[in-house]
């Protein structure tokens, strides 16, 4: 169970790898996530369900080397195994013909939003999609957002591809050429924050899937609470989806970096 | 003839260490304290066991150092005695309907309880149970903690093949990332569920019933009935101002991170947890002096336990409150926390109010009401939150034809039935949140009422 059939490194120090989980491939549907542990002690981490295949029963993740338990399993070759992987967790995204919707997936939320896009598209919506990146090298899945969407633009902050500038940029002046029905954001928190500021003032409805920290994912131990509307949600069985204007931004934000000392400390020590 | 005295880490030693603090009776100490017995008729204390260990007949054994003998027999009835012997509020059961605790101190039942399976298992004379031929019929118990352990265990006794389902990547349920370390020692529990491996019951971990599979699915796996066991879950929070700053814990999280995944041995182990210098932990029952005591293990200062009511009203064990106060918690009965305090999103500190008890609730315990006038400021860097958990309605909602009560826990009858066909239930997803004993005394009827339900 849980070996790693490929691995890609798509960009410096993010990878795609496909792994063998058929049963989480079974019942995977867009816009859901899954926990894996790496090894005996590893921690555990939520993870996008970036692709499925059920006939092949895999499941398919894309993650950026940010703190141990993603270096630990950047180092993971093909053929090797995950200790522990366990979903699919979360609500799917809700899937319905809204009309013109805009996606947009900042940096490896590109892969996340990859699902999301491929079935509002077969729901029959014209589909928008924004990716946006650090610079081109860091832009992944191009081809794949281009399979499932009516048009896709592509914004780079130091320009080297596509519009120079945010993903925020290209949505305000989207937002401003026409309405749309729905927005979709995938991203880095304050990527999601930013989006839903710009679409507030054109009242268009904004879905944003949030990546708070998590332990068991089921609902069990809070970690993961989140303030929508002023109420507090647990993202893990709550969400992941969330109506990005009534997020708390800061509260998420600030969440985040609960252990920022810890996993710095963590990657010193077992990473020398 | 007073109670044999047990052996326990000097508290100053064991708040810097995560060992367990009961050592143990030695063989002299386990003889001598089962002379003690009356060996009564009617035998009160059976009657208090929620899983009928007959007792005066494993303490007789014990008395004559026949401890393999005494072990099989608490064995008969009760498949996880290490545990149970640890864990169990004696004091509320058997011990509490124990003859010589009228005039004396009663028998020591717990601790002899966990002797003669700690002699069975560390002298590697466990033998695996008989189990009877097999039935060819599968059953799946869906949660690994104490219901779902028992009723694994009785119904692969009478010749099922049992499968359990659990979400977690360890067995154990809340016997691994809720009770601690020094409380429970992790390899006991594992010895204990490896014999139920034994026996034949197959373990499937990473599975959240619900998500990766629906009740549906496993029937149309060929499995005859379900039993659910997935526990209360769902912590519940105070609703109060502040309570999602940095630093604010759930007991559920907390422990989970230090039990479950060891977080107390970061970084050898990857998660990690904030140790706080000031602590406090809201709530009175087992949970909250497990949280206050692994608070002060991880390396606190100061740890204060702020309950509503007074310590007479506390339903934690005696022994963990003893224990919790040699070793230096600080108790605030009578305090209710009013908001907890931030700066730049990290707590600093907790208002409470101070309570009076006026008349009994439904309960029967006086109610707490607020002294007006009397708010006041703990300093505070951690504030850990144990008040109680409630159904989580991950697989509940998940499931159709599953009735619920007025609280959203799975509604049974007598015999441990939910409204569903073949579907059974017990412990805390049915009574919401109790004890390991009375989840494997619900275990054990819905056992016997699956076996009945397949004949």
């Amino acid at each position: 169970m849980f070996e790693i059939l490929k691995k890609e490194e798509l960009a410096p120090e993010v990878f795609l790898m496909e792994i063998s989980a058929p049963q989480i491939a079974q019942k995977a549907v867009a816009g859901q996530f899954f926990v894996l542990r790496v090894d005996e002690k590893g921690e555990r981490i939520p993870l996008t369900i970036a692709d499925f295949d059920k006939k092949k029963g895999t499941i398919t993740m894309v993650f950026q080397v940010v703190g141990l338990t993603t270096k630990k399993l950047s180092r993971l070759a093909k053929g090797k195994r995950i200790r522990d992987l366990v979903g699919p967790m979360g609500k799917p995204t809700h899937i319905k013909k809204y009309g013109r919707v805009v996606i947009v997936g900042g940096g490896v939320g590109a892969a996340a939003a990859y699902p999301v896009a491929r079935e509002l598209k077969k729901a029959g919506n014209y589909v928008i999609t924004i990716q946006g990146a650090k610079s081109a090298q860091y832009l992944i899945l191009e081809d794949w957002l281009l399979s499932v969407s009516d048009e896709l633009h592509i914004t780079t902050d130091d320009g080297s591809k596509g519009r120079k500038g945010f993903v925020t940029d290209a949505l305000k002046d989207l937002l401003e050429k026409e309405a749309a029905d729905l927005v979709f954001a995938v991203g880095p928190a304050i990527m999601m924050k930013f989006v839903s500021l710009t679409t507030k003032p054109f009242a268009v409805k904004t879905i944003v899937s949030l990546n708070p920290i998590m332990v068991d994912a089921t609902g069990m131990c809070g970690s993961c609470r989140v303030e929508v509307g002023g109420k507090t949600y647990f993202a893990c069985v709550d969400g992941p989806d969330f109506d990005g204007h009534e997020v708390n931004w800061e509260l998420l934000l600030s969440r985040q970096r609960f252990y920022y000392e810890e996993e710095k400390k963590a990657l010193e020590v077992k990473d020398a | 003839m007073p109670k044999v005295p047990i052996k326990e880490q000097n508290p100053k030693k064991r708040i810097k260490n995560f060992n367990e603090v009961c050592l143990g009776y030695t063989e002299e100490e386990a003889v001598k304290e089962a002379e003690r017995c009356l060996q009564c008729k009617k035998k009160p204390c059976v009657d208090g066991c929620p899983v009928e260990i007959d007792i005066p007949a494993f303490i007789e054994l014990v008395k004559e150092g026949k401890f393999l003998e005494a072990a099989r027999k608490v064995k008969e009835k009760n498949l996880l005695p290490a545990i149970c012997g640890r864990v169990c509020p004696q004091e509320t059961q058997c011990e509490g309907e124990c003859t010589l605790g009228k005039k004396d101190e009663p028998v020591a039942i717990g601790k002899l309880e966990r002797f003669v399976a700690d002699y069975e298992r560390e002298n590697n004379l466990v033998e695996v149970p008989k189990v009877e031929k097999d039935k060819k019929i599968k059953v799946a118990v869906v949660g690994s903690g104490p219901a779902g352990l028992t009723v694994a265990g009785d119904l692969a006794r009478q010749g099922y093949r049992v499968t359990i389902f659990e979400a977690l990547h360890e067995s154990g349920g809340v016997l691994m990332y809720g009770i601690p370390e020094f409380r429970l020692p992790k390899k006991v529990v594992r010895a204990e569920i490896e014999l139920l491996e034994k026996m034949g019951v197959k373990i499937l971990t990473n599975c959240v019933v619900g998500k990766t599979y629906s009740l549906d699915d496993i029937f149309a796996q060929g499995y005859k009935a379900i039993f659910l066991g997935i526990g209360a879950g769902l912590p519940i929070f105070m609703r109060i101002e502040g309570e999602n700053l940095n630093g604010v814990y759930s007991a559920n999280e907390f422990l989970t991170r230090v039990n479950l995944m060891r977080a107390y041995l970061f970084p050898e182990f990857d998660t990690p947890i904030k140790k706080g210098k000031k602590v406090a932990v809201i709530g009175g029952g087992n949970v909250a002096l497990d949280a206050a005591r692994s608070a002060l293990r991880l390396g606190a200062e100061k740890v204060y336990l702020v309950y509503r009511r007074t310590e007479k009203e506390m339903p934690a064990r005696v022994e963990e409150y003893e224990h919790a106060k040699e070793e230096g918690i600080d108790f605030r009965f009578l305090t209710l926390p009013t908001r907890i305090l931030g700066e730049n999103g990290w707590v600093k500190g907790m208002e409470c109010i101070k309570m009076k008890l006026g008349e009994p609730d439904e309960t029967g315990r006086r109610r707490p009401i607020p002294i007006e006038g009397s708010e006041f400021e703990l300093e505070v860097d951690k504030v850990v939150v144990a008040i109680g958990t409630r159904a989580n309605p991950l697989l509940l909602s998940a499931t159709r034809g599953l009735r619920l009560n007025e609280r959203g826990y799975i509604k049974v009858n007598k015999k441990a039935r939910t409204s569903k066909k073949g579907v059974f239930a017990g412990g805390d997803i049915v009574t919401g949140a109790a004890t390991v004993i009375s989840a494997m005394g619900m275990g054990r009827l819905a056992a016997h009422s699956i076996d009945e339900y397949l004949s």
